[in-house]
């Protein structure tokens, strides 16, 4: 994917949470966005997934832009998948229910095909057993990944996946890192907000630094990880990585 | 000890407890009397049990109502519902029951005691329902709604699939504990003489002057309806933390 943001502005009343950022991506299929906590990566990501609509600014996809309009962002929100950091699932309905509700009630298909569709990977990352669970009865790791497949089944263009992981303590993390990282390799695009640097540094094809509404640093993880030129982004990266 | 045991013995305490305070008094029973009338204080029951679901869907329908207007967006509207509320919960049932019958059903010519009996039960009631319906909705989490939006559901299949089966089993416990108090709140409608339980039991009482036989089959009689509620109440909001 080839992602364009042209000076977007983020406005809540008088604070301004993205003020003016720009960015221009190479043709990648994994996006991470890092930054301190406020920074602006989930209202940023919140936009590119068609749930907010920016003050000011412009994104394209691809070279498409993405619209304002309520009816045309529902469109748009059809052909992407969205992650939040947790209770993504909806509790009254089984696993199983959670992954047939987006095929059958906004995609269109009939119950056993869209049973069909979910039933390989299902079996691919494990979780056929639990399907029949409410999120209730599954750990934290099994309920994000739920989320992510509830995501993928659609066939979406690329998946937006905010901090998947933050809630989750370190075994499951790697469960759920796991299947982010074998998705890559089965060709899914995805933009990634996330505070794993050692993660990041092997999925992403780029790294965007966001911190105070703009990217203070752009470019392969390597560049902005290990030795970017931004004090801000290297005093940042020097305390978390200790 | 099993919480079966502990509320029989309990039960059995107050009914010792009681019966000493009987037996201090002397009071010389005389169920006789009533038993000639046990036919009326039946249809009372009747009429209580009637008016209640009646009041009940009455209530319901102007609970969602009034709970879509104090959540409207338009100032004026949400006023209304706001006003109506608050009036509504600020001011005893008696009053209500007494302007709503003499004053505005004598004012649009509404002279069916019974009906006017059930607005105005409704009328109160919903007021209550509204905050329960409006709590309901405010305890999902704006998560579940950002979800809905996100697998491009539309507001309305995000309202049908997604927050009303939630808040519904959210609020169920709330609306059988209202349910009870429906039902003894109908028993004010005495005061514009529906023929209800209480009305029955305070008509055996002058004729009978037997006070406590007419009125201890009344308290068993709202027990019979109430307890059974209360226990359901319960066993709802049991049954949902466990699913979440
Ligand atoms: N709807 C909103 N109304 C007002 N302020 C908001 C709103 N959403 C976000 N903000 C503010 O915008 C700033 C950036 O928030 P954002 O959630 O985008 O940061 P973040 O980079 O995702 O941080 P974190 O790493 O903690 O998730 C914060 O100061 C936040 O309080
Ligand atoms: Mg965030």
């Amino acid at each position: 994917m080839l992602l364009d943001i042209r000076n977007l502005v983020q406005r809540f009343g008088t604070t301004t949470v993205l003020d003016g950022l720009t960015m221009h991506t190479s043709d990648v299929r994994a996006l991470v966005l890092v930054g301190p906590s406020g920074g602006g990566k989930s209202t940023l990501l919140r936009i590119l997934a068609g749930l907010d609509v920016p003050t000011a600014g412009n994104v394209a996809f691809d070279g498409e832009q993405l619209p304002r309009d309520e009816p045309s962002l529902q469109e748009y929100r059809r052909t992407v998948g969205t992650v939040f950091q947790a209770y993504n699932l909806f509790p009254h309905l089984t696993a199983m229910e959670n992954l047939l509700l987006p095929l059958v009630h906004v995609h269109g298909l009939t119950d056993l095909e869209a049973r069909a569709r979910v039933r390989e990977p299902l079996e691919r990352f494990s979780l056929a057993d639990h399907a029949h669970k409410r999120p209730a009865e599954l750990s934290g790791g099994q309920k994000q990944r739920i989320a992510i497949l509830r995501a993928l089944v659609v066939q979406p263009k690329r998946l937006f996946l905010d901090e998947p992981t933050s809630a989750l303590d370190p075994e499951m993390t790697a469960e759920v890192l796991d299947m982010i990282g074998e998705l890559k390799d089965l060709g899914t695009q995805f933009v990634l907000v996330t505070h794993e640097m050692g993660f990041a540094r092997g999925v992403a094809d780029e790294v965007a630094f966001i911190g105070e509404g703009r990217v203070l640093a752009h470019g392969p993880p390597g560049e902005i990880i290990d030795r970017s030129d931004v004090p801000r982004v290297r005093s940042f990266f020097a305390r978390i990585l200790r | 000890m099993p919480r079966w045991l502990a509320h029989t013995i309990v039960v059995i305490l107050f009914a010792a407890l009681i019966a000493l305070a009987f037996s201090r008094v002397n009071y010389a029973w005389n169920w006789s009397g009533v038993w000639e009338y046990r036919q009326k204080l039946l249809q009372g029951f009747g009429v209580t049990v009637a008016l209640s679901v009646a009041a009940l869907v009455g209530s319901t329908l102007i609970g969602i109502l009034a709970a879509l207007l104090v959540g409207s967006k338009n100032v004026l509207l949400e006023a209304v519902g706001r006003v109506y509320v608050e009036l509504i919960r600020g001011t005893p049932l008696l009053v209500q029951l007494l302007i709503g019958f003499y004053v505005v059903a004598s004012a649009v010519g509404l002279e069916n005691r019974y009906v006017v009996g059930v607005l105005v039960l409704s009328l109160f009631s919903g007021a209550y329902m509204a905050e329960i319906f409006r709590g309901g909705l405010a305890a999902i989490p704006q998560t579940q709604r950002d979800s809905a939006r996100a697998i491009g559901l539309t507001p309305w299949q995000s309202l049908r699939l997604v927050i009303l089966p939630q808040a519904v089993r959210l609020v169920l416990p709330a609306v059988a504990g209202q349910f009870v108090s429906l039902i003894k709140d109908s028993s004010l409608l005495s005061v514009i003489a529906v023929s209800e339980f209480t009305l029955a039991a305070q008509e055996v009482n002058s004729f009978t002057y037997s006070t406590l036989e007419s009125y201890l089959p009344l308290a068993a009689g709202y027990l019979l309806l109430t307890l059974p509620l209360s226990a359901l109440s319960r066993v709802l909001e049991r049954r949902f933390r466990y699913e979440t």
